[in-house]
């Protein structure tokens, strides 16, 4: 079993959500980033996306923006976002990680080259934003064969005439992106998120993960009553130059996933 | 089975020409991109969209612009004929307006509401701020920082035709950092709002869309052309920055095996110098922006920033189709440096009385280079896709002219 179907059969055994912690490779610098990300399974983390640096991320809001363009300016890359991975996997090997990114780095890269070198490097799986299920053939085949989930992102827009087409070939979990928008912009609204992951189950056994618009504590418990898995980024990403606050934030939001289903109950 | 070997069949139902174009955006975008796509092929076999299109290129645009034989011009350069295709004579200035005016007219067949730009001259900036004036459209435009202190000039004029230019600091503070932020925009309005794209890049259907616009250009150009001297041009010459004129101007004619294209990239300070904005001898397949083609980046895939005088040109892409175009050779790409556009720019307006926009001064450098040593039957159109009244500023800074 891969480590991320490991770690949703554990959440789902435990009976509550996972939180997913997205931070940037390499921000601020190398040194700090790897401290960053070694300390998120401890403060919380049921499962990380690591962000791959790319000078142009038009789907990200000004958080993520300035994560990966601190990240490149202190020599950041794709390669070395795979070196990390390797680090940390010295010292964790059952947190999965997912690699997230846009498509130009790993084509430039070289797809079968980027799925081989991530998955030796520790990936589980990869999330690339640019690549809708239209284009993403060039990439697929060489994921699956290197064991990574190439996980799909379902969105407000993704009707049910269009559903199948993203579902088709996903694997691993499914992310809904709760809000019209880049990361880190408006709130996802809790009801509204109810309703859509609603609708998703019902065309898909796969784990949903929720994520874009989630900012805090309360959000995270709001979106970990109906989700499988609730994911935070930018508002870790802007504390990327004090770890020490970025782990509280984990703890914290990692405590408010862990009683969010308990509190519903009571 | 004549589109076999045709060079104007593409692209293939998901926009793709060879290797290049295709749709690389985010899912939010993708059912929209689809809507789009569905919109324009509809339009396009609208007889009444094409004549409502044709009303107001006739007569607010002010279509067909002329062919100019530019006698002083070719007799100062001493060989080949010279035709210019009198684009900045449009409404606004500049090609750009051609389409816009198609794109306005299929977002209000969309029941979108809202519009959305991005510029870096300012010319499609001023294109799209006129035409939501003149169909009442709320319009907002995002500008680099960098090109709104050069472009000052159009800034001021967008904001008179009542649009809101927003200023993009982010990344280099550029066209592509403001393609970029436009895309944030439409993500996060997908509901109400239609993106005009100013070339022939993005995701498809834009870089087909644009195209088909544009070709007016090169649909008059051939019938006035024939009409002045009864047989086809030997070349055709356009400057290239995303692409939108060069394609307008050569997609007619990309069938007519006998007429050479040559597409002029700026070539800032020098192609060896790591400063200039030419994709494609600078450059390698890439995806960015929604399409797959030649951009400028590291070797890690990180978009290098281009370098031009002319901010027109200064983006590090260009159109999936011209990529296609160069891999099978049916254009050759050239380049043409800051102060040969500046000599470009010099030469038309004292032997033509026309100032060019910098960016086909490049075009301009270009024929002054090839003209001399070509026979005198020989037979050049230029596509002069600008006016340069919005570049005197950068003109005068650079020949030490205070204004």
């Amino acid at each position: 079993m891969s480590r991320i179907a490991a770690r949703f059969a554990a959440l789902a055994a435990e009976g509550r959500a996972g939180l997913v912690t997205y931070v940037m490779a390499g921000d601020p610098d190398a040194t700090s980033a790897q401290k960053i990300l070694d300390g998120l399974p401890a403060a919380g983390a049921d499962i990380i996306e690591l962000g791959l640096p790319f000078s142009d991320p038009m789907a990200d809001g000004p958080a993520v923006q300035a994560a990966a363009l601190r990240s490149l300016k202190a020599g950041g890359s794709t390669r070395k976002a795979l070196a990390q991975l390797a680090a940390f996997r010295k010292t964790d090997s059952t947190t999965p990680v997912v690699l997230m990114g846009y498509f130009n780095p790993i084509y430039i890269y070289g797809p079968e080259r980027f799925c081989r070198d991530a998955a030796a490097a520790g990936a589980d799986g990869l999330i690339v934003v640019d690549l809708p299920p239209e284009e993403d053939a060039e990439l697929r085949p060489f994921a699956k064969a290197a064991g990574l989930d190439l996980v799909r992102l379902a969105t407000p827009t993704t009707d049910d005439k269009r559903l199948p087409t993203v579902l088709a070939g996903a694997s691993g979990f499914l992310y809904y992106v709760a809000v019209l928008g880049v990361t880190g912009t408006r709130s996802a609204a809790a009801d509204q998120v109810a309703g859509a992951v609603a609708r998703i189950r019902r065309s898909t056994a796969l784990p949903i993960a929720v994520g874009f618009g989630i900012k805090d504590a309360a959000g995270a418990a709001a979106i970990a009553r109906h989700a499988d898995a609730c994911v935070v980024g930018s508002a870790l990403v802007a504390l990327s130059d004090k770890p020490a606050s970025l782990h509280g934030l984990v703890r914290d939001l990692a405590a408010a996933v862990r009683g969010a289903r308990a509190k519903q109950i009571a | 089975m004549n589109q076999i070997n045709s060079f104007r069949a593409g692209p293939d139902e998901n926009g793709h020409f060879g290797l290049f174009g295709g749709r690389y955006v985010s899912e939010t975008l993708m059912p929209l991109i689809l809507e789009v796509e569905r919109a324009y092929m509809a339009a396009r076999k609208d007889p009444t969209f094409q004549k409502e299109l044709d009303y107001y290129l006739a007569h607010y645009v002010g279509r067909p612009s002329p062919l100019w034989f530019a006698e002083r011009l070719t007799k100062t350069l001493g060989g080949a004929k010279i035709y210019l295709k009198r684009d900045e004579l449009n409404h606004t200035g500049a090609h750009k307006i051609n389409s816009c005016m198609g794109q306005i007219l299929l977002a209000q067949r969309m029941g979108k509401r809202r519009i959305i730009a991005e510029t870096g001259a300012g010319q499609h900036g001023v294109a799209t701020a006129t035409v939501c004036a003149l169909f009442g459209l709320p319009c907002t435009v995002y500008m680099g920082a960098t090109d709104i202190a050069r472009q000052a000039p159009n800034v001021f004029r967008m904001k008179l035709l009542g649009a809101e230019v927003k200023p993009v600091t982010s990344g280099t503070a550029t066209l592509k950092d403001a393609m970029n932020e436009a895309l944030r925009d439409w993500v996060a309005n997908v509901e109400d709002t239609y993106y005009i794209i100013g070339t022939v890049a993005g995701p498809h259907p834009y870089p087909m869309m644009v195209r088909d616009f544009q070709s007016v250009i090169g649909k008059e150009a051939r019938e006035q052309f024939l009409a002045a001297e009864g047989k086809l041009p030997d070349k055709l010459v356009a400057c290239i920055g995303g692409g939108s004129n060069a394609m307008g101007l050569f997609h007619p004619f990309l069938d007519d095996r006998d007429v050479s294209m040559d597409a002029v990239e700026a070539a800032g300070l020098g192609l060896d110098s790591g400063k200039h904005a030419a994709s494609l001898q600078g450059g390698r397949p890439g995806v960015l922006h929604g399409n797959r083609t030649f951009l400028l980046m590291d070797e890690d895939g990180q978009i290098d920033e281009a370098h031009s005088i002319s901010a027109g040109l200064d983006y590090p892409g260009i159109g999936p189709e011209h990529s296609w175009l160069h891999d099978i050779k049916r254009v050759k790409y050239v380049a043409a440096t800051d102060d040969e556009a500046i000599e470009g720019f010099k030469l038309l307006s004292r032997t033509e009385g026309i100032l060019p926009a910098l960016e086909p001064a490049h075009a301009v450098a270009h024929v002054a280079r090839i003209a001399p040593s070509l026979p005198k039957d020989y037979t050049i159109i230029m596509n002069l896709c600008g006016r340069g009244d919005k570049d005197i500023f950068t003109i005068g800074e650079r020949l030490g002219v205070k204004l």
